[in-house]
């Protein structure tokens, strides 16, 4: 007789974190192959995990690359930006300055090792969980404050709900918020590059949710037939809102496996390893440049917050379960690694967390006196009529018009 | 001049914008080498290589994610949805995606990419190959919806729509292609030659993208259509014996309201004729708009000619097409009010 398999998640309110489903590699184990190896060849690195930071912080194995100290430094500022710039967000929100917002607390990694692996003229597909990106190619704060604001200076003219940056200047597309959707838009950008004969990337990142998603399908079916150079993150942060990574598929085998069946190579990399995602990333910016093709890059890391500030994670699992979770913080890990490297210490970044604190409040200050949804000054509404179209079309000018009149 | 077919017409249209605009790429189903199942796209490939004319998986909604991602890095993708009926799993990435894109990233980011959909009946291609969607497209704000009913049209709206820095939705009614049709299946099939619209330019030409066409004019009483039932129309008006004023929408949205209240307010009768279904189809639009723009001109309750409200039944395709006999009955109800 059949049975339904309804996959269950491992640990719920009340109960202790269960983490022993996670597979893992020990630091340095995985090999690293030749950049042109055939995709077909990569199941063992889809199904295994790289690692570089082992549990005493050393940098181990085939996959350690020889990073300047600068470059790491400057990985690990951004990181702990990040945190404290989504910290005042989640404060600002539960004050009532901002609508809604989205933290990244737990995964930073994933954005800040992949973006400095990458050019800068790199064209980045990011979903909403990847805000260092945009730090790290130097966006100041209030920029993206003032888009969470929907101030005066929003970036999306008050069009968008907080979080959904772009930025053309810094090569990073515009946040749908439906999604998926920007994963075969990157591919598509990718075939252009490739058939305009150019030499730059795109990237993008989808959770592990979305992956369930039709455009996950369509994005590794055009990046394999066409070999785009492209580099498709997942970011596995294990939960989709409420559901598990099991109810997205991740019960049976790895969301990396799924790659190699498109005829794409593929990485399962600790996420919250800085080192092994840069390493990662940098494999595979390396084989899309010189021709070879795409690379899906599993990212393993975990949600440690809520979803957004509309999501209550108390309700579904177990409180503080992120402390348990097998493979650290990724920002202790680099911190740590750094110090035992001579590089870095306890006072250095104490003193950095103070500037940054420093930095993040008076980039507030800046930002609000640009007006908020509630207060200060107002963005003009009459450019709500504006970019649906290149010019404005005679309805919408007759009915910014009568929009004029009704108003008073 | 030239002589051509409306596949002929749009061909040359893709011919004339992949010669002069390197950035001008297609993609679509069985569009490369084979030359699409309609034949619109023959010979391109061979002409201009398969990286600029893509065979694509069958994949719909892929095929306009990856065409929003090149035209958003500086390519003009044209992309051919094999038939309208095929179009919805690319519907988010349309409406969600190429609308919006423009506005949510205040002007930033865009995509002017033109979208081709073959749609309509009188083909025997029952409830999959047969459908117009057309109204599905003209309630999103961000996209210009697009239906030529000739060649020269076709040919001077394809290289309007390709080069406008707007998506345009292309519909295209494919009982047009080889030859006009007026909704008698019984007739010997035509084919364009010696239509006045079948001889156009063979090299660059545009149609405004937003204007319509008065292709009859008359006193009597305005008839507003587009695509395969402009013909339908001519014949009904011969065989009505009325003094009509046709008017050939050719671009839905941005609807060009002027010429349709310039005829209405003149004739004070207005039927609208389509070939998708009635409820919420366009027609109700355009019924909603002449009311408010021609109120106290009007004679006569506006009529609507439209498909049944059922899906297009392959063996009663001829009941349900709304042919000139259903166009006929409606100029009469409209004459009949004093």
């Amino acid at each position: 007789m059949s049975t339904l398999h309804i996959p269950k998640a491992p640990a719920r309110p009340g109960e202790q974190p269960d983490f022993s489903y996670l597979r893992t590699s020990p630091a340095g184990a995985v090999a690293r192959p030749a950049i042109d190896v055939p995709a077909s060849e990569t199941s063992n690195l889809a199904n295994e995990m790289v690692r570089v930071l082992d549990d005493s912080h050393r940098a181990v194995g085939p996959w350690r690359s020889t990073l300047e100290p600068e470059l790491l430094r400057k990985g690990l500022r951004i990181m702990c930006l990040t945190r404290l710039f989504d910290e005042h967000m989640q404060r600002a929100h539960r004050q009532g300055s901002i609508s809604f917002y989205m933290k990244s607390t737990g995964e930073e990694a994933v954005s800040a090792a992949a973006g400095l692996a990458l050019h800068d003229d790199d064209m980045l597909f990011p979903s909403y969980r990847n805000q260092a990106l945009h730090l790290l190619r130097g966006r100041v704060l209030v920029d993206l404050m003032n888009q969470c604001l929907s101030n005066t200076r929003d970036m999306c003219k008050g069009r968008q709900l907080p979080v959904m940056y772009h930025w053309k200047a810094g090569n990073i597309f515009s946040l749908s918020g439906n999604l998926a959707t920007q994963f075969p838009q990157a591919v598509g950008w990718a075939m252009a590059e490739a058939i305009q004969g150019k030499n730059r990337l795109a990237v993008t990142w989808i959770g592990e949710g979305s992956t369930a998603e039709a455009d996950f399908h369509y994005a590794l079916t055009f990046a394999g037939v066409h070999r785009a150079p492209v580099i498709l993150n997942i970011v596995n942060n294990q939960w989709a809102i409420s559901t598990f990574q099991g109810t997205a598929g991740g019960e049976q085998r790895t969301f990396a496996a799924r790659g190699v069946g498109y005829g794409i190579a593929s990485l399962r990399v600790d996420g919250n390893d800085f080192l092994a995602v840069y390493a990662a990333t940098q494999w595979a910016a390396e084989r899309a440049r010189s021709g070879v093709g795409p690379t899906l890059i599993e990212h393993v890391t975990y949600r440690a917050d809520a979803h957004s500030t509309s999501d209550d994670p108390s309700r579904y699992r177990p409180k503080d379960d992120w402390a348990a979770w097998p493979l650290g913080e990724p920002i202790e890990r680099l911190k740590q690694y750094l110090i035992s490297q001579k590089e870095w210490s306890a006072q250095h970044h104490a003193t950095q967390e103070e500037e940054l604190k420093a930095l993040v409040v008076a980039s507030w200050q800046e930002a609000i006196t640009y007006g908020s949804l509630s207060d200060g000054p107002k963005p003009d509404p009459a450019t709500m009529f504006e970019d649906v179209y290149k010019e404005i079309p005679a309805h919408l000018a007759r009915q910014r018009e009568q929009w004029r009149k009704e108003r008073g | 001049m030239a002589k051509m077919s409306l596949v002929q017409a749009l061909n040359s249209a893709m011919d004339v914008m992949l010669a002069r605009d390197p950035a001008v790429v297609l993609m679509g189903q069985d569009v490369g080498y084979f030359g699409g199942v309609f034949r619109c796209t023959e010979g391109l490939q061979q002409k201009y290589g398969a990286h600029r004319v893509l065979d694509s998986p069958i994949a719909e909604g892929g095929i306009i994610a990856t065409a929003i991602g090149m035209g958003v890095n500086g390519l003009r993708p044209v992309a051919e949805i094999q038939f309208a009926d095929y179009v919805y799993p690319a519907f988010d990435q349309i409406v969600s995606e190429l609308a919006r894109l423009r506005y949510r990233s205040a002007g930033e980011f865009f995509s002017p990419m033109t979208v081709r959909i073959p749609c309509g009946g009188g083909i025997r291609g029952g409830q999959t190959h047969s459908q117009s969607p057309e109204s599905l497209f003209t309630h999103i704000c961000g996209i210009k919806v697009v239906m030529p009913s000739n060649p020269y049209d076709a040919k001077g709206l394809l290289i309007a729509a390709i080069e406008d820095d707007d998506p345009v939705i292309f519909f295209e009614p494919k009982r047009l292609y080889n030859g006009p049709f007026d909704g008698d299946p019984e007739k010997p099939a035509t084919n364009w030659k010696g239509h006045p619209q079948g001889e156009l330019p063979e090299g660059h030409y545009t149609v405004p993208i937003g204007e319509a066409k008065v292709v009859r004019e008359g006193s009597d009483l305005t008839i507003v259509t587009y695509g395969t039932m402009v013909h339908v129309c001519q014949a009904a008006v011969k065989a009505a014996n009325v003094d009509a004023e046709i008017i050939d929408l050719r671009t839905l949205a941005p609807l060009d309201t002027e010429t349709l209240r310039a005829s209405v307010e003149k004739t004070g009768r207005c039927v609208i004729v389509h070939e998708a279904t009635r409820f919420s189809g366009f027609g109700a639009e355009l019924s909603a708009t002449i009311q408010e723009e021609c109120f106290f001109s009007l004679e006569a309750p506006i009529q609507r000619v439209a498909g049944w409200d059922t899906p297009y039944p392959l063996a009663f395709e001829w009941e349900y097409f709304p042919g000139s006999t259903r166009v006929v009955a409606a100029i009469r109800r409209i004459m009949s009010v004093a």
